[in-house]
């Protein structure tokens, strides 16, 4: 027998002393070999930056396995955990230092899995950050996206790694993903 | 600026403070009246559409214009529906190294007692099909007594308590129970509309065995007279479903002379993976 969620609420405005922690944003120290920066900006409706909005990330190595170490919360400097988080800034910014995710699966493009919190959101969004490549063309979960929107599903190359913005309403809005598993039956 | 200087019953006091300042704003420009008058026009239209009858709503509108700040916030089109697949059905393994026991106790972190109703907050984490979500993280934050937080935006004249910080963490255990020991937060006044005020809650950030599980909301006490005011709250329009929001009081878990308690179990959406799901996923 299927039991009922418990529905999600907004996270408000007030999270800041509670979710970031230190080195919440780093999953790789910077400067490592192989680090990359993943960040982007996230706006709403108007186009106007979200500067209380919290972005995380939960990725596989760069070899495409999934870790299960702990340590996210507090990093020892070495170990790669996959999973970070990072508060926008004044400027709606989020950035993260990370690795490239490798793939899960041959015929699959490497993503980077991306939940998106913010005041006025009231159920946090769930997206993928794929990265740029020939892969994303074959891609059997992007083919089945609207082409049309499948652009905002993509991250585009920097010379620092990738950037992943995030448009919570209007004509560009990101794709968010729903779970079907989640939905009544 | 009006200084609170209660420091007994500060709930009482807060909510009994006869005006305070209002910073004039459009989104302060509306009445109680009038957002109430909008939270009842969805509801009865959730009524009229047949949402009552099946299982209805389980979860927040994303569009709900009782909450000023959601409409330039939620998405306009249709979330895509997509299984998950490769990291999405692993999540973060939390443990030891990330959580100091300690840190379940949000009474013992500033070297004093805070003010307050001192109480255990318990419950069960699990998922769609009843299963345990074990040694997996919980996180919690929330209002003192008076219905402050400890946050440079939270500006309202209520004191803080330099005894509490209210911020908390937590593993559950290999049956999912969590368990904190805290302080009641006071409902506090925000700007939605003119003299809105948030009934008492306390946030929580869970994660499931699957990262689509991952979920954040917040946990309310029984009987609180805002509910019917409150647009967030509100907003889950199918009351069996925003009913799942509030604690019950369960005096087993109250201590002589100590405190009090509430017992909230929370459910994940979806069931966990099996690890051989995992493997024919990879």
């Amino acid at each position: 027998m299927r039991l009922a969620p418990t529905p999600g609420q907004t996270v408000g405005p007030f999270f800041h002393y509670a979710l970031p922690y230190d080195g919440d944003r780093d999953l790789v120290a910077p400067g490592t070999p192989g680090a990359i920066r993943l960040t982007g900006t996230v706006t709403d409706g108007s186009g106007t930056p979200v500067p209380d909005a919290l972005i995380e990330i939960w990725q596989p190595d760069a070899h495409g396995n999934p870790v299960q170490e702990q340590g996210s919360l507090r990093r020892d400097g070495h170990s790669f955990t996959g999973f970070g988080r990072s508060s926008t800034d004044r400027s709606g910014r989020y950035t993260f230092t990370t690795l490239r995710p490798g793939a899960l699966g041959d015929d699959r493009a490497a993503y980077v899995a991306v939940v998106v919190l913010a005041r006025g959101l009231l159920h946090r969004l769930m997206t993928r950050c794929y990265l740029p490549g020939p892969a994303i063309d074959d891609d059997p979960f992007l083919v089945g996206v609207d082409p049309g929107r499948r652009d905002t599903l993509v991250a585009r190359e920097d010379e620092h790694g990738l950037v992943f913005d995030i448009c919570l309403q209007g004509a560009g809005e990101t794709v968010f993903l729903a779970d079907p598993a989640h939905s009544p039956a | 600026m009006t200084v609170v200087t209660t420091t007994s019953a500060p709930t009482v006091a807060t909510m009994s403070q006869p005006t305070r300042p209002v910073v004039a704003s459009d989104a302060t420009a509306h009445s109680q009246a009038q957002v109430s008058a909008e939270i009842a026009a969805l509801a009865r239209g959730y009524e009229e559409a047949g949402g009552l009858e099946g299982t209805g709503e389980e979860q927040p509108r994303l569009s709900y214009a009782p909450y000023r700040s959601s409409i330039l916030r939620h998405p306009t089109k249709d979330l895509h529906q997509a299984d998950p697949e490769g990291i999405e059905r692993w999540s973060p393994v939390f443990g030891e190294r990330d959580v100091d026991p300690l840190e379940a106790d949000l009474t013992i972190q500033r070297g004093g007692e805070p003010i307050g109703e001192k109480m255990v907050v318990t419950g069960r984490v699990l998922d769609g099909d009843g299963r345990p979500v074990r040694r997996q993280l919980v996180e919690v934050w929330q209002a003192n007594a008076a219905g402050r937080y400890i946050h440079q935006r939270d500006q309202h004249p209520a004191p803080l308590d330099p005894h509490f910080a209210g911020v908390g963490r937590c593993l559950t255990d290999a049956e999912g129970w969590y368990r904190f020991t805290t302080i009641k937060p006071g409902p506090y006044p925000w700007r939605n509309h003119r003299n809105a005020w948030r009934p008492a809650h306390i946030h929580f950030s869970l994660f499931g065995s699957d990262f689509t599980q991952r979920l954040i909301t917040q946990m309310y006490f029984p009987g609180d007279p805002l509910f019917a005011l409150d647009p967030i709250y509100q907003s889950i329009v199918d009351p069996r479903a925003r009913e799942r929001l509030v604690a019950t009081y369960d005096h087993d878990l109250t201590r002589p002379e100590l405190s009090t308690g509430y017992r909230w179990d929370i459910v994940l959406s979806g069931a966990t993976p099996t690890p051989l799901e995992r493997e024919e996923d990879q």
